[in-house]
């Protein structure tokens, strides 16, 4: 399965598993969604549990609080994450906080599905990476496949969870794992041995990272696409380093971290969002707070800049080889 | 800047920006001429499956049924036996004379924070009535009323006020924001008109899994202005959810008159008929026009007919909270100037007039109420009040933020723990 078939069978898993999984959006139902993720489910499940929703994000994600507050279990997509901010309200004032207002009396087990990422050339409203917003909110909790098998794994631990879940997928490798290289032909999932994607149910806990590759000079940190531009960086220079796949940001396995860097002593992050605030700051803190004794050079981040996603000059701003190359060369000598 | 300076074409009026502005301030004599009140009894009652298209009248108009005599007249006298009304009558009182015992003790220092709902009673207790036990109310912070209707221990809604550790919500929420799935009372946000699209969600599950109970909501008329009273319109027009939408428009959002939610040239109920919404304006001061309704709206929704919208037309009597002063933004009396008048008083001479009720038995209960709230607020005091000592353990401050404690949280438990015994001695 590629990523989109990955995510399609996980939603349809659940649907046949929890009667009260519920899936609204707009363009979800009849047509299965922009990316084709919802594919298939409203004429399978009927249209009271696979609907199209108004275009109203605030909407979409207040009246999947309200389902969850009666007890169902709403997966509403916001089409692109540049156009989650209507919601933000409903988010961050409300799902992540009716369980600790309520003292449990009322909670929101949603999990809100949002294409995200870079290097489609989607310009300034179909590329950002928001997920620092929301890694910055307690209550919530934020996870970002970079695998069709993680996807489908974590998608249905995220729905099965009673935390409100933001679900990131990084939309530039729905399609095949993309390594960096815009100049070279994709890669389909088919080749990558993560596209074995069992039909049933299986789930991958929150909160769990995945180390892809394991090494010692140098531990990367990174999520969602740049896991692959990551890895594939370190194979073609023959750097053993140890390429960490977060997979969920919150929780965030800082066992795995600490365990990693402690052992390698160099630390580098990686990641599409502009780099000011961003997740990586937050990695960046904890690793220093936690492993300073043991690091051997400062903490790097390889990020996105610090202006809005440019369409003609993507490729310049988007943190590919080059960039990933110089700062190992940087962090190893150093 | 430079080329929004250019000269206005001289053969064209300059335009103007109007901003809106209350027809009387402080110093000046209330003005209600404004106000257009129709005759009780005059509005009539359409079929609970009426098309909206057709309730053009009803959104413009004013249901109303107790007359200048205190008798109920016309087609929306709800039929009540005369012992539900001195119940309604009876929950009036009590949440008045617990917005009066709550404020002292706001003035007193027991909390940080009230707000009344003096003069709104008739908006929550009434409608609460005409639901059935198990529908789901999403209120705003000025509906205590409901909790009262559904008989909500009174020294549990203090000890929230006084977070203290009898606090049900174990002192983490603003006082008055409570929170009871219980009594079918969902947890109130500080954030406005949240709970909008929220009860339209509620509503559309229970549709979606063929239950029978419906939700209602409530807010203000100032946040109609939210986008989020938009999303819920138009979600609930959509998928014909089983809801009452009620506006509250006591005419002023804090020192903002309802002229700025648009309320000058149109009335908010007339807003439902626009999203093909059935829509009822309602004296909001009159508690069985409110019941009647209500009860319209909720048989409308129960039997798969879609929601209805009821604008509440009723005066914020007193400020908009204890940390207001309204003498500094409206006329000083306009409270008794107001022409629908007072609720309580209305259900009274309404009682009194059918030979249901009597001055000497409504000033017994009175004493009677002041007591019992008086009673129950001794009664929460012994679990403390804010400001004196630590009522909650520590490590509730990090519970259900999720459902587990994700390691970052024990860790910052820890540290709360570990300051504890510095900050405040034993």
């Amino acid at each position: 399965m590629n990523m989109i078939e990955a995510i399609n069978s996980a939603l349809d898993t659940m649907l046949d598993r929890d009667p009260d999984v519920v899936i609204l959006g707009e363009d979800v139902g009849y047509f299965g969604g922009v990316f084709r993720a919802t594919a298939g489910l409203q004429e399978k499940h009927g249209k009271t549990r696979v609907f199209d929703s108004p275009i109203s994000e605030n909407g979409i994600i207040g009246v999947a609080v309200g389902m969850g507050a009666y007890g169902l279990r709403p997966v509403p997509e916001i089409q692109f994450a540049d156009y989650i901010y209507p919601g933000l309200d409903q988010i961050v004032s409300e799902a992540a906080r009716i369980r600790y207002r309520s003292v449990g009396q009322f909670i929101a087990p949603m999990t809100i599905r949002s294409p995200y990422g870079g290097g489609i050339f989607g310009g300034q409203t179909h590329s950002q990476s928001p997920e620092s917003l929301f890694t910055h909110m307690s209550g919530v909790k934020t996870v970002i496949p970079s695998t069709p098998y993680d996807a489908k794994g974590l998608l249905i631990a995220a729905i099965e969870c009673d935390d409100p879940v933001v679900f990131f997928e990084p939309k530039r490798i729905y399609n095949g794992p993309f390594d960096g290289h815009y100049d070279r032909p994709v890669q389909p999932w088919a080749k990558h041995p993560a596209s074995d994607v069992p039909k049933d149910y299986y789930r991958i806990e929150l909160g769990k990272a995945n180390i892809v590759r394991v090494g010692e000079a140098v531990t990367v940190l990174a999520y969602g696409t740049m896991v692959h531009v990551a890895l594939a960086v370190v194979e073609e220079l023959g750097i053993d380093a140890e390429v960490i796949d977060l997979r969920s940001l919150v929780p965030l396995d800082i066992e795995a971290i600490e365990t990693s860097v402690r052992k390698t002593g160099r630390c580098m992050i990686v990641h599409e969002a502009t780099r000011t605030s961003g997740f990586g700051a937050e990695l960046s803190a904890l690793v220093q707070e936690r492993c300073f004794y043991h690091l051997e050079a400062p903490v790097i981040r390889v990020t996105g800049f610090d202006t809005p996603y440019p369409h003609s000059l993507e490729w310049a701003y988007f943190p590919g080889p080059i960039r990933i190359k110089t700062a190992l060369e940087k962090i190893l000598k150093d | 800047m430079a080329d929004r300076q250019s000269t206005p074409k001289s053969n064209l009026a300059p335009l103007s920006l109007h901003v809106p502005e209350p027809p009387s301030r402080p110093g000046d004599a209330p003005d209600f001429s404004h106000v257009e009140i129709l005759k009780a009894g005059v509005t009539p009652r359409p079929a609970e499956d009426s098309d909206p298209a057709a309730m053009r009248d009803h959104a413009y108009g004013l249901v109303r049924v107790l007359d200048d005599d205190g008798a109920a007249v016309g087609p929306w006298a709800p039929k009540l036996d005369a012992e539900t009304k001195r119940r309604m009558l009876k929950y009036m009182l009590r949440v008045r004379a617990f917005d009066d015992r709550m404020y002292r003790a706001q003035r007193q220092g027991k909390t940080s924070f009230y707000m009344k709902c003096t003069g709104e009673e008739a908006v929550a207790i009434p409608a609460t009535m005409a639901l059935d036990r198990d529908d789901m109310c999403f209120p705003s912070y000025r509906q205590q009323g409901i909790l009262i209707a559904r008989d909500y221990p009174l020294i549990d809604m203090i000890n929230q006020i006084y977070s203290n550790s009898a606090d049900p919500l174990k002192g983490r929420q603003l006082p008055i924001m409570y929170s009871s799935r219980e009594h079918g009372f969902f947890s109130i946000s500080g954030n406005l008109t949240t709970q909008y699209p929220q009860a339209v969600g509620y509503a559309m599950a229970s549709a979606a899994k063929g239950d029978t109970r419906i939700a209602a909501t409530w807010c203000g008329e100032g946040s109609t202005a939210e986008g989020d009273f938009h999303a819920a319109l138009t979600f609930a027009a959509v998928y014909n959810a089983p809801i009452i939408f009620n506006i509250v428009n006591n005419q002023w959002a804090i020192s903002s008159f309802s002229g700025f939610a648009g309320g000058e040239r149109t009335t908010f109920a007339a807003r439902g008929l626009g999203y093909g919404i059935a829509a009822l304006r309602v004296d909001g001061n009159d508690a069985l026009a409110v019941y009647a309704a209500t009860r319209w709206a909720a048989d409308r929704a129960r039997t798969n007919k879609g929601p209805t919208l009821i604008e509440h037309f009723t005066y914020r009597s007193e400020g908009h909270s204890t940390s207001d002063d309204p003498s500094g933004y409206r006329a000083a009396d306009e409270k008794t100037a107001w022409p629908l008048g007072d609720p309580i008083e209305r259900l009274k001479a309404h009682l009194v007039a059918s030979g249901e009720w009597d001055d000497d038995r409504h000033e017994a209960l009175r004493t009677e109420l002041s007591d019992e709230v008086k009673a129950a607020g001794k009664e929460a005091e012994k679990n403390g009040v804010l400001g004196h000592g630590l009522h909650q353990p520590f490590e509730t401050m990090f519970e259900d933020v999720y459902a587990d404690m994700p390691w970052h949280l024990r860790e910052q438990m820890e540290q709360a723990l570990a300051e504890k015994d510095a900050k405040w001695p034993k």
